[in-house]
């Protein structure tokens, strides 16, 4: 802020001012509703996932695997070439533990969440999951995991068919 | 690289930053246009074209809000154009003033920045659950701030940095802060205050995080024939450099922002900077949270990787320190209103250019740098300004 | 393949610094205000905090009638889920005597087939203890 002005504008309002019947407001709430297309590459990897299996595209020029799979891959700007499946297992790259739930409320039970670079796939492909069947103390970047399923019945082809991922016991 | 013409700032205005503010978003606009003219002795008709920076409709809950906040902004009747890149639209808004008027298709531009946060209920986290891939990632019900703890983690794990380092960062800005008039959240606390802090999503805690704000900021600018009839101080947008990354951000390592190193190779080409740590004088990168301001000094190449937060500890980054970063007070201390914030750091290169920064005011400033980042980890823009 | 969901978000508008004045003034006095920019000579309905023609911040209030001109009208027999509605309803265009602008509202105690573009109309208010300060305080114009 210039020291030349002395005039800053604004009018401060607390969350009570903006309740109360003294502020005029409008409520309001759009009622847009989507029904979102998973596309080519995401309805194969979705319905591999019903399945138990994680699947990605191979670019055969950067030789990347890609997870979630792409059609195209974005740093060759090629098509992609092929299928291929991947373990399920793989080595925390990032990890957080979070006491928020996605409004933002607090939650007493913390929801731990990673970024999980998968075996097989190429340098740099993570995937955000979550952690779960763990001590939090041992959780540390690098820590071997496998995905952990929900039972055949009750998947949806859906990111959610994996419950979690865990730690795999080290010899 | 082939500049038309030199581009500088010739006035800037800004609104107080708070939680919630009464004011619409285009009385807000208006308030800060209004400010920004005032300061560079012009009148509305003077203005060739508007250019509005403003992020995410889902805050003010407005569609297609740049069209509605318009008049509010000046730009009734006027060539008006809407630039947007997530959090990285309020230093992206004056690049895209300076290309209309660099171009020579325009002399003056007026820049706006807005934000309302406060509409979105019961917290603006809400309106970012649709930022998500609604396929692969919404159904994981995802928080952002869990983005950012993980970035936050990996940086913190691979340089081995102390959380007293980052800590030191919310301690220097908030202090900053006190000195400046908009600012919502300026106070004197210590690393102890930020390491007892409520955890969120860890390893961020409370007083890691910048708030939501509502806001706004202006520029005016000017080609070089036009500002210099207006002031003999003008303020040389010397450098602008811009750079995405993809939305696939679990694919590259979060140690390193290299999309803002991007943006700011670009920009210190055009401004002739070949090193940085000895020919920017002051910095102001982007800071929502406090570990991004050491991750923003090694992006913009002020730091080496790593370095940026032994340099906090020994008192570098202080304002009377070898390189003042967030004189300001940063979105830690003044507010966070998105796009209005962005730019809010474009209005301090210019006021410390200009020595009218009071308290602020860093000694021997030349050559200032601002940047800022957003949209899903992907976005870094920079502006460096000179006397 | 699809994944359905939507825009999980609600919003409260404050009217701002102008609107919130127009409104109480609505409410409390069944009144219409309109600012004036001097310079323009161009009076502004819904009022405005500023001009948006020569920039200049308006603190010229003045009372204006509450009574307009309809410059256009529509009939609408459906509702927006395109479900028939009991009664057609009129909207109008309506061109506020005094001010340079114009309120967008319903048309009442008036046949359809009795509207003319220049009709003059008269707002009708709600009674006192249901008006909250928003347009509905108005229930709807009438002919005058």
């Amino acid at each position: 802020m210039s020291e030349k002005v002395k005039d800053l504008r604004g009018t401060r309002l607390s969350a009570a001012d903006l309740e109360s019947e003294d502020t005029i407001t409008v409520r309001g709430r759009p009622n847009a509703k989507y029904a979102w297309s998973a596309g080519i590459a995401y309805t194969k990897y979705l319905e591999e996932l019903k399945n138990g299996r994680i699947v990605g595209r191979r670019c055969r020029q950067c030789e990347r695997v890609l997870v979630p799979p792409r059609m195209y891959c974005e740093q060759c700007f090629r098509a992609t070439d092929e299928w291929v499946y991947v373990k399920g297992t793989g080595k925390i790259n990032t990890y957080s533990i979070s006491y928020l739930d996605a409004d933002a409320n607090r939650i007493k039970t913390p929801i731990l969440v990673a970024v999980i670079d998968l075996d097989g796939a190429g340098p740099g492909i993570g995937i955000l999951h979550k952690l779960g069947n763990v001590d939090i103390e041992k959780i540390h970047v690098g820590m071997p995991v496998q995905a952990v399923w929900k039972p055949t019945n009750e998947r949806k082809a859906s990111v959610t068919d994996i419950l979690y991922f865990e730690p795999i016991e080290e010899e | 690289m082939n500049v038309k013409r030199r581009v500088a700032v010739i006035g800037a205005g800004i609104t107080l930053f708070r939680r919630r503010l009464k004011e619409t978003g285009k009385e807000l606009s208006y308030l800060a246009a209004n400010a920004a003219l005032e300061s560079a002795g012009m009148t509305l008709a003077d203005i060739d074209c508007v250019v509005m920076g403003t992020a995410p409709d889902a805050f003010d809950g407005i569609h297609m809000k740049a069209d509605n906040l318009l008049d509010g902004a000046g730009a009734t009747r006027k060539p008006y154009s809407r630039v947007y890149v997530g959090g990285g639209t309020g230093v992206f808004s004056p690049i895209g003033g300076w290309w209309h008027v660099a171009s020579g298709l325009f002399d003056t531009c007026l820049v706006v920045a807005e934000e309302k946060m406060s509409p979105c209920q019961p917290h603006p986290q809400t309106a970012f659950r649709t930022i998500w891939d609604p396929i692969i990632t919404r159904p994981l019900n995802p928080n952002l701030v869990w983005i950012f703890a993980l970035e936050m983690n990996r940086y913190m794990k691979t340089y081995n940095i102390p959380k007293e380092h980052i800590a030191m960062v919310a301690v220097k800005n908030k202090a900053n802060a006190l000195d400046h008039p908009s600012a919502q959240l300026a106070a004197k606390i210590t690393v102890e205050d930020v390491l007892n802090s409520e955890t969120m999503v860890w390893p961020v805690q409370r007083l890691d995080i910048s708030p939501p704000s509502d806001g706004a900021a202006a520029l005016v600018l000017a080609s070089e024939d036009v500002a210099r009839k207006y002031t003999d101080a003008p303020v040389w947008i010397d450098g602008v450099g811009w750079s995405l990354d993809s939305a696939y951000w679990t694919n590259r390592d979060l140690c390193f922002p290299q999309y803002v190193a991007e943006a700011a190779k670009m920009a210190y080409k055009m401004a002739k900077i070949t090193d940085p740590p000895k020919e920017v004088d002051f910095a102001e990168p982007y800071d929502p949270f406090t570990y991004k301001e050491l991750h923003h000094m090694e992006g913009l190449l002020l730091a080496k990787k790593g370095e940026a937060p032994r340099l906090t500890a020994e008192g570098v980054t202080q304002r009377d320190g070898d390189l003042p970063i967030c004189p300001s007070g940063g979105l830690l201390g003044v507010g966070n209103p998105i796009a209005a914030a962005g730019l809010m750091k474009c209005c301090e290169l210019f006021w410390q250019l200009r020595n009218e920064a009071g308290k602020r005011q860093v000694s021997g400033a030349e050559t200032g740098v601002a940047q800022a980042w957003g949209d899903l980890m992907q976005v870094g823009t920079v502006t460096v300004f000179r006397r | 393949m699809h994944v359905e969901g939507d825009m999980e978000v609600d919003y409260i508008y404050t009217a701002g610094i102008a609107g919130e004045r127009f409104f109480v003034a609505l409410r409390d006095e069944e009144k219409f205000l309109a600012t004036h920019c001097d310079k323009c000579n161009h009076t502004f309905m819904p009022p405005r905090m500023y001009c948006d023609r020569c920039f200049a911040e308006l603190s010229n209030w003045i009372e204006v009638p509450s009574v307009g001109a309809i410059a256009s009208y529509t009939i609408t027999h459906e509702d927006k889920n395109g479900e028939r509605l009991p009664e057609p309803v009129v909207l109008a265009f309506i061109e506020i005597e005094k001010t340079d602008g114009a309120l967008i509202h319903q048309i009442g105690e008036v046949e359809p087939g009795a509207l003319k573009i220049g009709m003059r109309v008269q707002a009708v208010f709600k009674k006192k203890s249901k008006r909250t300060g928003a347009l509905t305080d108005i229930q709807y114009f009438k002919p005058a």
